[in-house]
């Protein structure tokens, strides 16, 4: 019976850590329907910018309110993981504050942990505020509405149960400390949860003992449930944010590639020496597309970006359009170009790794023209984002689409890119007259 | 103003057995668009009297391409760029400089990966440091005091980190610049880029340059100073929108200095 205990919690693990480890993959499988983009150059200055983005927050700072209440929430989910450790010898074997032999270190540390849950506390009900009570622009736009708002508070609910759990089984157990009820020896110090204690007073210790079980029984499955929500919910960024800052856009940010498929064929048409009359090659393969019509269509850097999404909306409130009133919002387009490879996902679970076509892409059915081209390339979204998030780069391959593979460019484009192609320059204006101006008044 | 520029070719210097030290990329607006005209000369008057030996392209310049590209025709800006890099690579072109971001950003980014590799500077930077070689001095005062914003054109901006030339030029006029709320990499577009300047926007509540050119009125200035052909039509445009054009000139960081020296 006394095993039972422990028994049950390494079922939780096995099951909690399969579950997850069974999302991960299917992430992976799903990002790694991209096509290829080297990524691999300059390690250390990727190395540097992840240092400095992603773990440094350094792109935060520029919103110094969310910032520090985002500081909070970070180093508190880091640091308590710590105490996870102890949480996950204690329940494998049964101990008792296991790493209470620390003494004065152990003292510092559980104070120290029972600080940052409180400011996780303080941050998150901040953040609620922000998002329901005073419903900032950004935190409550059309994009946001249905599941994309509940999932952003089921994350803040969830944080303040795991740290409510957390302070109250330290102020249990620190009150049986006190009474020296049966093997609570002295452990750690309760600079927040002492202030609960005093609620027990009276109570029946051992009702008293089965709160502190209850707690810790709730911290960790509570842990295990909220690690397996994220697959599901935008809160991947708590991983994703490092991989998605080392394989970022390290280029100026006005420097967008020069397609490959397209580099091949203008050689061809420069090519003084290339026979026209030739018999075309025979052809290896499907012809690849010009830009992207779908998600398979983008690279797996793209895909990424749109699973580390926070959805926070810097992008989208920095967007000339978007807050012009216009449709485009680049959130949007990240929270579209995943929607649509979850659904992806799931015609690939459904038929054993197999795409089967459900008659729908990413253009037109998840992101509409108007959106895409509404959009200035200007950059603020890219400048914008925490994470280095590009969702230009989505945007102008879906352009490219539409332009290389279905001349559906609004009409004025049409003409402009006719006049390039005629005259050299974006105007009906002759080649042979450029020189004019010198001579003009 | 004394209309005496002098504008040599490529073609003519190469025919003098002559090389310049720099390629003026006149770009298309610079070339056709009335108002970018009136900049490119005031770039063209500077380095005439900096002494500057340069050329420009003339009949044998064609557009970089950026429109087409931004509009998602790759096919088209590769092949302008292929045949600007011909004539490019021809003249044996080592240093660019341009009035216009688009191209700048365009020529030094993009054209390198497909074989045009050059020294590509704003004439802004260029200009800066003809003052710091005193190859050219500003001493006129009619900019004296006046209240200066300056708009950041994106890619000079957030594209390319290019922020402090054409303000140490503005500050050089003894002119007080103002900042608006939203400006270096916080930046707020005009609504040209993108190839917006060809098409009608999108249905919504404003349009993004009547915004960005209240923001800028909203800072009191004399002048709203660009770095950018297209910035400086969608601002003179919202100017006119809002009935302030008597009051308030867009001008570009070349004209201001061109005027500052009374050329």
């Amino acid at each position: 019976m006394q095993y039972l205990g422990q028994v049950l919690f390494l079922l939780l693990l096995v099951a909690g850590f399969g579950f997850f480890i069974k999302n991960i993959k299917k992430l992976i499988r799903n990002i790694k329907l991209g096509r290829d983009i080297d990524r691999s150059d300059n390690p250390k200055a990727r190395m540097r910018n992840m240092i400095r983005v992603a773990l440094g927050q350094s792109k935060m700072g520029k919103r110094p309110i969310p910032a520090i209440l985002h500081i909070f929430v970070y180093v508190g989910f880091i640091i308590i993981n710590i105490e996870m450790l102890e949480i996950i010898i204690d329940g494998l074997f049964g101990t008792h504050r296991v790493f209470s032999f620390l003494g004065v270190g152990y003292d510092f540390l559980i104070g120290f942990f029972e600080v940052l849950a409180f400011l996780v506390i303080f941050g998150v009900v901040v953040f609620w505020i922000r998002r329901n009570v005073i419903k900032l622009k950004r935190l409550n736009q059309p994009e946001m509405e249905g599941w994309a708002k509940r999932d952003a508070n089921n994350i803040i609910y969830i944080e303040t149960i795991l740290m409510c759990f957390f302070l109250i089984m330290n102020a249990a157990d620190g009150y049986l400390q006190s009474i020296g009820h049966g093997h609570y020896f002295q452990a750690g110090s309760f600079p927040i949860s002492g202030l609960i204690s005093p609620l027990f007073e009276g109570m029946n210790p051992d009702t008293v003992a089965l709160i502190e079980r209850f707690c810790w029984w709730g911290h960790i499955i509570g842990v295990m449930l909220f690690m397996n929500y994220l697959y599901y919910s935008k809160h991947l960024h708590i991983f994703l944010a490092f991989p998605n800052t080392y394989y970022a856009n390290l280029k100026p940010q006005g420097e967008f590639n020069n397609l490959e498929s397209v580099k091949k064929e203008v050689a061809l048409m420069m090519d003084p020496n290339a026979d026209p009359f030739a018999a075309p090659a025979e052809p290896v393969g499907e012809p690849e597309k010009f830009g992207a019509q779908d998600v398979m269509d983008l690279n797996w850097v793209q895909l990424m970006n749109a699973y580390s999404c926070t959805e926070c909306g810097r992008c989208t409130s920095s967007c000339p359009q978007n807050t012009t009133g216009k449709k485009l919002s680049p959130r949007k387009i990240m929270m579209s170009t995943r929607d649509r490879l979850e659904d992806v996902s799931k015609i690939l679970d459904a038929n054993a790794g197999q795409f089967v076509d459900d008659g729908k892409t990413l253009l037109n059915d998840y992101i509409t023209p108007e959106e895409l081209w509404a959009c200035n390339t200007c950059n603020a979204c890219v400048e914008e984002c925490p994470i280095d998030i590009s969702p230009l780069s989505i945007i102008m391959d879906m352009r490219r689409y539409l332009v290389m593979e279905q001349s559906a460019a609004p009409v004025e484009l049409n003409n402009m890119m006719q006049n390039i192609e005629n005259n050299a320059a974006p105007w009906q204006y002759n080649q042979m007259d450029r020189l004019n101006w010198k001579d003009e008044n | 103003m004394s209309q005496n520029i002098v504008v040599p070719t490529m073609a003519e210097m190469m025919s003098r057995g002559e090389t310049p030290e720099v390629l003026f990329w006149v770009g298309c607006s610079g070339s056709f668009d009335d108002r970018a005209k009136k900049i490119t000369k005031a770039f063209v008057k500077l380095l005439n009297k900096a002494n500057v030996s340069f050329a420009v392209l003339g009949t044998e310049e064609g557009c970089t391409g950026d429109p087409a590209k931004r509009a998602g025709n790759e096919f088209a800006f590769q092949m302008q760029a292929m045949m600007n890099i011909q004539v490019l690579d021809g003249y044996e072109v080592k240093k660019i400089v341009t009035a216009c971001p688009h191209c700048f950003n365009t020529l030094k980014n993009e054209y390198p990966d497909l074989g045009g590799k050059y020294e590509v500077v704003h004439h802004t930077e260029f200009l800066k440091s003809l003052l710091d070689q005193g190859k050219l001095s500003i001493e006129g005062g009619q900019f004296k005091g006046k209240r200066i914003t300056f708009h950041d054109p994106c890619y000079l901006g957030r594209a390319n980190k290019v922020y402090e030339a054409p303000r140490q030029l503005i500050e050089k006029l003894d002119a007080e610049l103002v900042e608006m709320k939203r400006s270096r990499a916080n930046g707020f577009c005009c609504g040209a880029g993108g190839a917006q300047l060809f098409k009608e926007p999108e249905h919504g509540d404003k349009e993004v340059h009547v915004e960005r050119t209240e923001e800028a009125l909203g800072t009191q200035p004399e002048i709203i100073a660009a770095g950018c052909p297209f910035c400086n039509t969608m601002l003179t445009d919202g100017v006119k929108f809002k009935e302030k054009e008597s009051e308030v000139k867009v001008m570009d960081v070349a004209e201001l200095i061109a005027n500052a020296e009374d050329l």
